[in-house]
């Protein structure tokens, strides 16, 4: 078991002849992930990595039977190939492209939940069940099968703790990275009961950073909801207000989005909250040992 | 990206915000011939510069003659404003507004900012006009009202009457409010806004409402399709250091540490940061040096941290996935060739071909370079470094 994505999902690639999207379509091919096909406009008909090119999303999915789609279009092009996707009937957009305006992931969003379309990201690293389905540019290997789920907004974060989890002996079930900017799609409160939902899946890791409240909300809904034990390390304790580290998002204002309070949420409503993210296998560890 | 007050306005006008007349100038002398042009008796010199709380910091002062004018802009122009949002250092003053004076009646706050929960824009107004927002926030919550915005369907007047009625504003005035709130979210959708501020909004003796300050933030994203905005950027208002990583694809941020940082991703060279804090140092910077981490950048991200005096050990913390860590190893010691790193530097690569990484750093003969094992040991490695154990 695992969440959204396994060995059986059909994926698509919007940007599927560009050079990212072929070296990473490549990749996830290796890695097991059924990919049936792509969508570069213009070049329908085509084959590239020895599947369909289609001009039109509707076309591909017609044509594949694919449900989600890997989104590795330019940032200016992301809220059409997103909106695309959801007019398509696709049910997930995994959307890796770093860069793309506020504005248009604000209508894209809208768009996309309305038509019922999950997204992921942008400006993430995808989602991986690990030994079945990579969608997404993450190393492959490090993610070792097992009883751990993740949630991350950070791509090397995500590898970091993946890689740390592994040399403790457990590893994981699904791991997704959600991404780092201001307006993202599936987040922790949505991500955290499917987790919770999965039997394969005995703890939790979560690793958040400074900017917004989604880990405040998490924090909320694990009180209430969630019965595995979470681990988190929110990234950016050292960070000065008023700054943009690195993600678009990571910004504390005024002094609202810092670590401090997001740990100190986590921590009331129980969940074990490492200071240093070099701890976070040794606190897995310790989480599953309790069980 | 930020832009001046004058700037901001020049956006406003366009749009028929209304606010007050003014010209930019850089001379006391100017400053004078643009009293006279803009007539009047009184007139306010104020300090161009990216940050709040300038009146307070002494950088915009009241003028009743052109001779007061001309002292004024003299005294403004070339002093070093230090406001709440500069930094003890503060911010040099190159360029003062002119501005007519204004018959202030009543001063209120109206901001206009992503809200990210609500994935919507929305607008706040208060009655608190001239304070610290933050301050409002945190005080006296229930003085700010706020409305939020369905971008698919835009600004309505029942928003704008939300907000009026909220100011307690009396029927004959809601009309002229709730044009200017509508012209306003014209300006932040239209110009891929981070945010506006405008703080104080001035009820005139006649009724009529201006924008006596104005703030504006863009999103970075979008800064390809605003060409008028990106040609407001004043490169003199933004650390030098930040500026020059930034046109070699590197993210840089400058701290007041000792422990120099180097890191593949946003997440993880916070991540280091925080655990070289945890390890009883102070790091010197945030620095995400991208995918590739290539000699070059390597090499780019070394000569910039090391333009920071404070800095005693450099700790490159790289989680190679896609890119194999022999590779970087070898970056890494192809970077020392280019740029002369004469502070220890701590290694730790982790991921794909770690150990065969590992061993070409150790075997290459570089007395400066430490191989470190995982995260928790590196960083130990690089503050007893910093501390010079």
């Amino acid at each position: 078991m695992s969440i959204l994505v396994n060995k059986d999902t059909k994926v698509i690639v919007q940007g599927f002849t560009g050079k990212e999207g072929s070296f990473h379509a490549e990749q996830c091919m290796a890695y097991g992930t059924k990919i049936v096909g792509g969508v570069t406009p213009g070049k329908g008909g085509q084959e590239h990595l020895g599947q369909p090119v289609f001009n039109t999303v509707s076309e591909a999915v017609a044509a594949t039977g694919a449900t989600v789609s890997m989104i590795f279009v330019p940032p200016a092009f992301v809220s059409d190939a997103v909106m695309e996707a959801a007019d398509a009937g696709i049910t997930l957009a995994v959307i890796i492209t770093e860069g793309a305006p506020v504005k248009d992931m604000m209508f894209a969003k809208a768009y996309a939940v309305k038509k019922d379309m999950m997204t992921i990201g942008p400006n993430c690293p995808g989602i991986i069940t690990a030994d079945e389905c990579k969608i997404g540019i993450m190393p492959g290997f490090i993610f070792k099968k097992g009883s751990i789920g993740l949630i991350s907004k950070s791509g090397t974060l995500t590898y970091e703790s993946a890689n740390q989890v592994v040399k403790e002996g457990f590893g994981i079930t699904t791991a997704v990275g959600i991404g780092g900017d201001p307006i993202i799609g599936l987040s922790y409160k949505q991500l955290l009961p499917m987790f919770e939902a999965d039997p394969e899946t005995k703890a939790i890791v979560m690793i958040g950073e400074i900017g917004g409240d989604l880990e405040i909300q998490a924090a909320a809904y694990i009180k209430e909801h969630i019965t595995k034990p979470v681990v988190a390390f929110i990234a950016g304790q050292t960070a000065p207000a008023g700054k943009r580290m690195g993600h678009a998002g990571a910004i504390i204002s005024g002094s609202a989005g810092t670590a401090q309070e997001k740990m100190a949420a986590l921590e009331a409503a129980g969940v074990k909250v490492v200071v240093s993210p070099a701890d976070i296998g040794k606190a897995v560890a310790e989480v599953m040992a309790n069980l | 990206m930020n832009i001046h007050e004058y700037q901001a306005k020049e956006l406003f006008k366009k749009y028929n915000v209304p606010t007050v007349r003014g010209h930019i100038v850089f001379t006391p002398d100017e400053a004078v011939k643009a009293a006279q042009e803009l007539g009047g008796n009184i007139w306010v010199v104020k300090a161009q510069i990216h940050a709040g709380g300038r009146g307070l910091g002494g950088g915009v002062k009241l003028a009743r003659s052109t001779a007061e004018v001309r002292s004024l802009a003299a005294e403004i122009l070339g002093m070093t404003l230090v406001t709440h949002q500069t930094g003890p250092e503060g911010k040099l003053v190159q360029k003062v507004y002119i501005e007519e004076g204004a018959d202030i009646k009543k001063e209120y706050y109206l901001g206009l900012l992503l809200d990210r929960a609500l994935e919507m824009p929305i607008m706040m107004a208060s009655t608190e006009g001239g304070m610290a927002i933050e301050d409002v926030a945190h005080n006296t919550p229930e003085k700010i009202i706020k409305v939020a915005i369905d971008p698919l369907t835009g600004f309505q007047s029942f928003h704008g009457r939300k907000l009026a009625f909220g100011l307690g504003l009396p029927t004959e005035e809601i009309n002229t409010f709730i044009k200017f709130a509508s012209a306003l979210y014209k300006v932040y959708m239209d110009h891929d806004a981070e945010m506006i501020e405008i703080n104080p909004l001035v009820k005139t003796g006649d009724g009529k409402f201006l924008a006596l300050d104005a703030k504006m933030g863009f999103d970075n994203n979008a800064l390809y399709r605003q060409d008028q905005v990106r040609e407001m950027r004043d490169l003199s208002e933004e650390e030098p250091t930040e500026i020059e990583a930034d046109k070699y694809g590197l993210s840089y941020i400058k701290l007041d540490g000792n422990v120099g940082c180097m890191v593949n991703g946003a997440g993880l060279a916070m991540g280091t940061m925080d655990t070289i804090n945890y390890e009883g140092g102070k790091p010197a910077n945030f620095l995400d040096v991208g995918g590739s981490a290539s000699a070059e950048t390597v090499a780019k991200g070394f000569d910039i941290i090391l333009k920071d005096p404070n800095v005693k050990v450099i700790f490159v913390n790289i989680f190679g996935g896609i890119v194999r860590c022999d590779r970087v190893a070898n970056g890494i010691i192809e970077a020392t060739k280019i740029t002369n790193v004469n502070v220890p530097i701590i290694v730790r690569l982790d991921g794909t071909n770690a150990i065969e990484a590992a061993d070409i750093l150790n075997n290459a003969g570089i007395a400066n370079i430490v191989a470190a094992t995982d995260l928790a040991d590196g960083a130990r490695k690089a503050v007893a470094a910093a501390k010079g154990e």
